[in-house]
């Protein structure tokens, strides 16, 4: 009783979902209280056992779910209860309910079969049926899309148009949890595509829309019926579907691509609607671009899209010229001054497609325009777009290993002139880059060196954190290849600078370490000045020159050491760097940059530079400003500036002796810190370098070691001793070593590959005594320090003869002088170990699941039956295929060129066109550089078709399931292919 | 096809969500969250797309409201908008002049217009009439309905 009147009660005070949105709306402050309070009334409410109650309860709480997001997975029982209510109101509030809140885990789902066989085969009401149709739509699971099939099935051709079109769009979800539906509803699917009814053609080619886009190769034999509707049609709601349909289909079959190609373009110049003009657009651009007048026709309309007033527009014809671009350059081109316009349009997409579009645009040709163009606009952009415009300069000049990029001094330097602009915050990849081509592009580095000390002499520079990280590869560069600086002493201070204390650590760390190798090449070349100055001058001479320097201020001494440098290196610094890369090479590379290192660097440093006074000077710059820095809780730093202080008092003493005693003495007086510098700036001068993957492997196995022989003998020699496995293999391998007379920890130590600050004396005596470990002496010289060029795998093979290479590069130094277009050869760019060698991407198999298969199934299937049942007249479908099968002139020919057709297919797919096209390019890029160019460019391309091959290879793999179906299909294909 | 369709308001407060594939309670309101944040952040003469997670979300503002669809990358950005244009047009006749408050006060019956006009993400009905025929006659199914159920409270309240 207490609970009758409880629910009457409820009944009779229950607040409506307008109450409770009234409610909320007079909630100002606390809205989650007046919430928590309602769903409190809820979850009494619904359990009551008064029907409009209980909907009442639940609509109200959907409202909350929807709106509020508050979780409603407590109440699925009760929005079961009310969607079995027999009140239609209160079906409808149950089952907008369940497709707000059911998932496939909702357990109740269980339970609803039933009650949705019964709404769905509702005679009298078609609104509870189309109810049920739209909840499943929305929630069928695997099982109920099983369970419920049969009763889909019936609806698929209910006499009513508002239920059957809505039992349509549901098999799109039913095909896709239960492929097996498709065996039972497919045929009727396709039947209605024949329909009078425009809702039902509607409804049926939404679902084939998405369907084929998913797998188009399966709906390939519907293509007759989907070109009769392209063709009739007047909707444009279905044209554009259509045109979805056939976007996809035409890549698998050229031949429909003929036949296509005149009705879209008939529609797009007919048509009124932007949207289905648009379509056709896209259709045309992304699938039919082989046809040249059907591409002009399309950017003719893109340009009008292109200069329309509404953004809309003008954004999509953006994004047409972007499918457009990789085949057809020229459209975008033609439209380039529009396209550079939008870039300054205030909508950040516009200007974002329209960036993409100038990336596509850079060749070689004009790499270095548009790059000025685009820092312009950088310039101006906020800060977002800045640095896309930044980011995609970056990522496209260093794509495929500096492709594009001929000019490096000109790419560095613009480096250097984007990490000053004032929003970039690329430092990271600019970082990478800096020291990416300082170990690749070996010509480049005097103007990288000259680029790093732009950069790390700005002291305002040191304030914005975006840059620390350009800031510690332009430390680096200038440490690495400071026989590149003009100025070294400026270096030094520059690195040392105070503001350099806002630095982090870990960066300034590399500052240090960076000072440390400038100050050791100062000394070696000050050292070096000294000893020539010493045998080629008389002593007097040389004293009263030192003399007068130290008699000059501290700022005067500078200003005429720049003014040395500056008069001198003008001249001296440009030869040597041309002949720079030919000298190394011909000194060879068994120890060979420091030697020719020796040798190129006496030039720059010539006469004057490294006076006595200016060393002196630098000694105590560091030990000033790195004197507090003993104190610094940071490793790395601490270890680092140790070391460089303890390495000044080692040497400070001496050179300062040096001074007070006779020049006479000064050689030996300098002996001990002279052969410490000396040491130490071999040290530095290796050059640093990845260490190759497959370096292990170059390592000639040892004479004597037997790795293959039968160890069956073991038993014999150790039977007595009876140990374990392993204890009598390290017995062998000590029989082994004396054998060889090699130790172990030898091996092991050439195993660890030569670490790079080893001195090189220490290496070359390390190689006298186990030179049967080290390299072969022809492969050593290529491998040890030179890398191969970029994008160039095989050279590395031919390249046995030393003397022949020497030939080559020299002759290609001076061959691509001649090119016409440049000014400068494109430097060597050499290849790193442990590149990946960009291949043209896979294209992902077919996905092979379970629904086409049995879409393909049911249609080749029903084909077989409507051929043997092409008499009965009462098959409207067959009578109909029946007038197209004039077309077909001969089944045995038309096979053939089917299966010609499924190679021109695998020739029209894009990634293999686009690297087809890439090689072209290349060949046209490289053929001014003659002879040398021309065979190395053999070299890649034989690598190349290597690759298509495989590409090819991997093709016909893939091909291995499609001539089964080109096998079964031929017999059906030819009928349905107009 | 459709994923999703959201009604907010310029104050980000949301008025509708229709979820076509499959999200979770959690991850439609950071969805919501974040494309409400992006749309109205966008200025007034902006073009009406937004690329967002692979999809492309179109939206298109009408007085204080946006509506927003969720669709494909390869979909037709102005085929949805006339969608949208559809679905307001029909609002627009069904309340007779739309306002925010309309759709703040009857949230379901603008459900039912979608589910009308929308089904599985795919345009069913591109006919005004139609819709608005099918929604007058559910309606009235509804009406009649709580008629019968107003009686019957009436009935009780004499009995007490």
């Amino acid at each position: 009783m207490a609970s009758t009147t409880s629910s009457i009660m409820d009944t009779l005070f229950q607040r409506t979902l307008e109450d409770l949105i009234k409610g909320l709306r007079l909630q100002l402050i606390g809205e989650s209280a007046f919430i928590s309070k309602a769903l409190d009334e809820i979850r009494r409410e619904i359990k009551s056992t008064d029907p409009h109650t209980k909907s009442n309860a639940l609509q109200k709480l959907s409202y909350l779910s929807s709106l509020h997001h508050f979780d409603m997975s407590w109440a699925a029982f009760h929005v079961v209860e009310v969607m079995s209510s027999s009140r239609f109101s209160h079906k409808k509030i149950g089952y907008h309910a369940a497709s707000l809140s059911f998932s496939d885990s909702t357990p109740v789902l269980l339970l609803i079969t039933n009650q949705l066989r019964k709404d769905l085969t509702n005679p009298n009401n078609e609104f509870e049926v189309s109810l049920a149709l739209e909840c499943l739509s929305r929630i069928a699971t695997t099982d109920l899309c099983r369970d419920l099939t049969p009763e889909i099935f019936t609806l698929l051709s209910s006499t009513k148009i508002f239920v059957r079109k809505k039992a349509i769009a549901l098999v799109l979800r039913v095909f896709e949890k239960y492929p097996d539906a498709v065996k039972v509803c497919f045929k009727r699917l396709v039947e209605n595509l024949d329909s009078t009814d425009p809702h039902i053609v509607s409804a049926v080619v939404g679902v084939f829309c998405e369907l084929t886009s998913n797998d188009p190769k399966s709906y390939l034999p519907l293509a007759p019926e989907f070109y009769r509707i392209l063709v009739d049609s007047k909707n444009n709601w279905v044209l554009i579907k259509m045109l979805k349909i056939f976007t996809k289909l035409v890549l698998l079959e050229p031949r429909l691509a003929k036949r296509v190609v005149e009705p879209v373009c008939e529609h797009m110049r007919r048509t009124g609607a932007k949207s289905l003009m648009f379509e056709c657009v896209r259709t045309v651009v992304s699938s039919l671009s082989e046809y040249e007048q059907a591409v002009k026709l399309a950017v003719v309309k893109i340009r009008e899209l292109l200069l329309d007033d509404d953004p809309n527009l003008r954004y999509l014809g953006l994004n047409a010229l972007s499918i457009v671009a990789p085949k057809h350059l020229w459209a975008v081109l033609e439209n380039k001054e529009v396209v550079i316009k939008w870039l300054s349009d205030e909508d950040p997409n516009i200007k974002r497609e329209s960036l993409r579009l100038v990336m596509a645009m850079v060749s070689e040709n004009n790499v270095v325009e548009i790059c000025r163009v685009l820092v312009n606009y950088a310039l101006k952009s906020d800060p977002e777009f800045c640095n896309e415009i930044l980011g995609s300069i970056l990522s496209t000049c260093s794509r495929n290993l500096y492709e594009i990029v001929n000019d490096f001094d000109w790419y560095v330097s613009l480096l250097g002139e984007m990490s000053r602009i004032l929003h970039c915050q690329q430092g990271d990849e600019i970082e990478n880059q800096l020291i990416d081509i300082s170990m690749r592009v070996r010509d480049v580095r005097p103007e990288l060196v000259r680029v790093g000390r732009d950069l790390l002499i700005d002291p305002a520079l040191l304030s914005n954190h975006f840059l620390y990280r350009i800031l510690s590869a332009a430390a680096w560069v200038s440490g690495e290849y400071v026989e590149f600086s003009r100025n070294p002493f400026e270096l030094i201070e520059a690195l040392l600078q105070p503001r350099t204390n806002l630095l982090p650590p870990s960066i300034r760390a590399i500052y240090i370490q960076s000072a440390f190798k400038v100050l050791i090449f100062c000394l070696h070349s000050y050292l070096l000045q000294r000893e020539s100055t010493a045998s080629s001058y008389p002593d007097t001479s040389a004293l009263s020159e030192l003399a007068s320097k130290r008699e000059m201020p501290e700022g005067s001494d500078l200003a005429t050491f720049k003014a040395h440098s500056h008069s001198e290196q003008d001249e001296v610094f440009n030869p040597r760097v041309s002949n720079q890369s030919s000298e190394e090479l011909s000194v060879g590379n068994g120890g060979g940059r420091t030697i020719s290192h020796g040798q190129t660097s006496t030039p720059v440093t010539s006469e004057n530079s490294f006076t006595y006074e200016a060393v002196v000077n630098q000694l105590n710059l560091i030990e000033l400003a790195l004197g507090p820095l003993t104190g610094s809780h940071d490793v790395e730093i601490l270890e680092r500036v140790r070391n460089l202080l303890c390495f000044i008092e080692l040497i400070k003493g001496e050179i300062l002796e040096s001074l007070v005693q006779n020049e006479e003495n000064l050689n030996s007086a300098e002996m001990k810190s002279s052969k410490i510098i000396k040491l130490m700036s071999d040290a530095f001068s290796e050059e640093l370098g990845p260490v190759s993957v497959s370096a292990q492997e170059r390592v000639p196995i040892p004479e004597g070691l037997a790795l293959k022989e039968n160890l069956n003998d073991l038993d014999m020699i150790c039977g007595d001793i009876q140990l374990p496995s392993s204890i009598s293999f390290s017995l062998v391998s000590t029989h082994y070593e004396e054998g060889v007379g090699a130790s172990l920890p030898d091996l092991q130590s050439k195993e660890e590959l030569e670490p790079p600050s080893e001195a090189t004396s220490l290496l070359a005596e390390h190689r006298k005594r186990h030179g049967l470990y080290y390299l072969t002496s022809e492969k050593n010289d290529i491998v040890a320090n030179d890398y191969p060029p970029a994008n160039d795998p095989k050279l590395q093979d031919n390249q046995n003869n030393d003397t022949e290479d020497l030939v080559k590069l020299t002759e290609q130094l001076l061959v691509s002088k001649k090119r016409p277009n440049q000014a400068k050869p494109r430097p060597v760019v050499v290849k790193l170990d442990g590149d990946v060698v960009p291949v043209s991407a896979k294209r992902p198999g077919p996905k092979d699941d379970s629904l086409s298969g049995a879409v393909q199934e049911v249609l080749l299937g029903s084909d077989t039956k409507t051929s043997t049942s092409r008499s009965n007249p009462s098959d409207k479908s067959s009578s109909k295929r029946k007038g197209k099968e004039k077309l077909i002139i001969d089944p045995s020919s038309e096979l053939n060129e089917n299966l010609g057709d499924a190679e021109k297919l695998d020739r029209e797919n894009p990634s293999s066109r686009r690297s087809k096209h890439r090689t072209h390019g290349k060949e046209r890029r490289h053929k001014s550089p003659g002879k040398i160019r021309e065979e190395r460019e053999e070299n890649g391309q034989k690598e190349k078709k290597k690759s298509s091959h495989r590409h090819a290879r991997h093709k016909t793999r893939q091909r291995a399931d499609v001539p089964l179906n080109v096998v079964s299909e031929t017999p059906v294909i030819p009928d349905f292919l107009l | 096809m459709i994923h999703f369709v959201i009604l907010n308001n310029r104050q980000g407060k949301v008025r509708l969500t229709k979820w076509y594939s499959t999200y979770s309670q959690k991850e439609r309101s950071k969805v919501i969250r974040e494309l409400t944040g992006i749309i109205l952040s966008r200025g007034p003469k902006l073009c009406n797309f937004v690329e967002w997670r692979g999809l492309k979300v179109v939206y298109k503002r009408y007085a204080g409201l946006y509506f927003s669809m969720c669709i494909d990358q390869d979909d037709n950005e102005l085929e949805t908008l006339d969608i949208i244009h559809h679905y307001v047009e029909m609002l627009d006749r069904y309340f007779l002049n739309v306002c925010e408050l309309d759709l703040i006060y009857n949230f379901h019956k603008a459900y039912y217009i979608l589910d009308e006009l929308l089904l599985a993400g795919e345009l069913q009905e591109s006919s005004r009439r139609t819709i608005a025929r099918l929604v007058a006659a559910q309606d009235s199914l509804v009406e009649t309905a709580r008629e019968q159920a107003s009686l019957l409270g009436d009935l009780v309240k004499q009995a007490m």
